[in-house]
């Protein structure tokens, strides 16, 4: 059987490639998927110690809430984007920069 | 099974929320072919009577029942949410009259809105009330996404949709960030429920594990309250979204953080040591952490604040310093400071309302934002002046204002837990803030404008608005006795003190 190390090995992983992708990606959509990254690997983790641990079921029903709310927050987060690509006709970050100070 | 009906019987305010968010969807809809006034005139009624009605509900429900945990450990019904339960109400309902005041959002179809409002009360409710890691997540989730669309609701607006923007992404990475140390702290303690979390953490030392968990939980919290270093989408969306939206980010969800915050740290990370003291468990020092906070926020918000020229981006600075403020009540490890928090909480209400209430006023006539644009102010519309006046003093923490009853709450309860240096600290910021909201009366009352300055004209529902919001502040003082004795209540959190 798998050991319980791994699974953290590749959430950790997972959760640094998405804080990466947040942090250098100038495009929103990517910025988006990244962000998914970030949660799927909190969703290994639940996953994993429900599995590991004595009796835990409860990490599994949180994995599923998560992933509804992450499907919630990407569509409000596309169509937000949408609506900023009718205004200014791009999705780039570094040029939705009018507000500042 | 019985236990589901006997937690709705406690449940009522949140009950009558989302029972006049359903009457508020059908309403829209069925009137969507009249003319928008009829429209946004039954909306705001049917919003209004909801408000109103869970706000008497939650006022009769407070201190008057013993505490209880409802839906299987979800969520506890005790003092510190029967004390948060009428803020919320409160904000909102005065939320709701700015609305129907602003300029920005003359001309809009409110349905939306209004049942976006209404469903942020409630999940604000469920989030001062969660005693449950799952229940924590979904319910700051819930304020999130709601607030996102309502500081976007300008669609054709590039400043509201950048705002929104930039406020979807900083709120994802940082609930995504607080998600993976809750999935860790599950991990370490095997437990969703705050309680059991407190029994497994009391059991072992966890070190620097437990303070790296602890950090990401907190820039979830962090994220929700503004602050610093979680404070960067704050002024931008402020200052994009539709000033109304502005004014309940800056109380409402805030207020929510704090109670979360409260339930996570005082139920979950620590003991009661009796006498209502608590101390930490799992050897994790996260009071050093959330005094590191403090102390950066207050002193981050006040300075920058100083260089602001927008009024709402200074209000945003000025709205972080005061979440340090009360993250300095958060680290005395005793019921006090989540009495002072609650006291805190319910006149920044009024306060931090009233000085948007007038930037709203101000922005009918002068359609902008910017300070300089108040110049003159003393001349055109004394009245005006006199309420931003006293908004202002009260922030800043004079007597005999509220805002001084607030402030001397926090500092008594700082002092008392032998924090005197973090006091210091923070009377010291109280006297740099005291620099830029005068700035604001100074413009007001000494420039004078150039060219022409017409009389301002305010209708009833203004002046009614206004004295809503100046009395609480005014006389503050007299009700000293009842706020100690309402707040007093916010000591009772469930199985503890």
């Amino acid at each position: 059987m798998i050991p319980l190390e791994h699974y953290l090995y590749i959430s950790a992983a997972l959760f640094s490639l998405g804080v990466f992708g947040v942090l250098t990606r100038r495009n929103a959509v990517n910025v988006l998927m990244s962000i998914e990254l970030i949660f799927n690997s909190a969703n290994i983790n639940l996953v994993a110690f429900s599995r590991f641990v004595e009796g835990a079921l409860g990490g599994q029903v949180f994995a599923l809430l998560v992933i509804v709310i992450a499907a919630c927050e990407a569509a409000v987060a596309l169509a937000i984007v949408m609506s900023l690509y009718r205004v200014m006709k791009n999705v780039n970050l570094d040029e939705a920069a009018e507000l500042k100070g | 099974m019985s236990d589901a009906v006997q937690s709705l019987s406690r449940f009522l305010p949140e009950l009558i929320l989302m029972g006049a968010l359903a009457v508020v969807i059908v309403a829209d809809l069925l009137t969507q072919r009249r003319p928008l006034k009829n429209n946004t005139d039954l909306l705001n009624g049917i919003t209004l009577v909801g408000l109103f009605g869970a706000l008497v509900t939650s006022w009769q429900a407070l201190g008057a029942v013993e505490a209880q945990s409802l839906f299987a450990s979800m969520l506890a019904d005790d003092g510190l949410l029967g004390v948060f339960r009428p803020i919320f109400c409160l904000t909102s309902i005065v939320v709701l009259l700015l609305s129907m005041r602003s300029k920005e959002l003359e001309g809009v179809r409110l349905g939306e809105m209004l049942a976006l409002l209404l469903t942020v009360t409630a999940a604000l409710m469920w989030m001062a009330g969660s005693v449950n890691l799952v229940m924590i997540y979904l319910s700051l989730e819930t304020v999130s996404v709601a607030s996102y669309i309502m500081v976007g609701y300008l669609s054709s607006d590039r400043l509201s949709n950048e705002a929104s923007l930039k406020y979807i992404l900083f709120g994802a990475v940082s609930t995504g960030a607080m998600l993976f140390g809750l999935s860790l702290l599950y991990g370490m303690t095997g437990t969703l429920d705050l309680y059991g979390v407190r029994a497994a953490l009391a059991e072992g030392a966890f070190g620097p594990g437990l303070l790296f968990v602890l950090i990401l939980i907190a820039a979830g919290i962090g994220f929700k309250i503004a602050a610093a270093p979680f404070h960067f989408w704050c002024p931008d969306v402020y200052t994009g979204a539709p000033t109304p939206v502005t004014a309940f980010l800056s109380v409402g969800p805030k207020a929510a953080g704090f109670a979360i915050l409260i339930r996570f740290f005082y139920l979950g990370l620590a003991e009661p040591a009796g006498g209502g003291a608590i101390v930490p468990v799992g050897g994790a020092d996260w009071q050093m952490l959330l005094m590191m906070l403090a102390v950066i926020t207050m002193t981050l918000g006040n300075v920058a604040a100083l260089l602001q020229t927008n009024v709402k981006r200074l209000l945003a600075y000025s709205s972080i310093a005061h979440a340090g403020t009360m993250l300095m009540a958060a680290c005395v490890l005793s019921v006090d400071g989540v009495q002072a928090i609650a006291a805190y909480l319910a006149i920044y209400l009024f306060m931090n309302l009233g000085a948007f209430a007038v930037v709203i006023l101000a922005h009918r006539v002068t359609g902008s934002f910017e300070i300089d644009s108040y110049a003159g102010f003393w001349k055109r519309s004394p009245l005006l002046t006199v309420a931003m006046g006293i908004f202002l003093f009260s922030l800043m923490g004079i007597p005999p204002f509220a805002g001084f009853l607030a402030k001397w709450y926090v500092f008594a309860a700082v002092i008392n837990a032998g924090l005197g240096w973090l006091a210091v600290i923070g009377v010291l910021n109280a006297a740099v803030a005291a620099f830029y909201y005068v700035k604001i009366l100074r413009v007001m009352v000494i420039d004078q404008e150039t060219g022409p300055t017409p009389a301002l004209a305010f209708s009833r529902l203004d002046l009614g608005l206004l004295v809503l919001l100046v009395v609480p502040n005014v006389l503050g003082l007299l009700f000293w006795g009842s706020l100690d004795r309402v707040t007093e209540y916010s000591q009772t959190l469930l199985d503890l003190g």
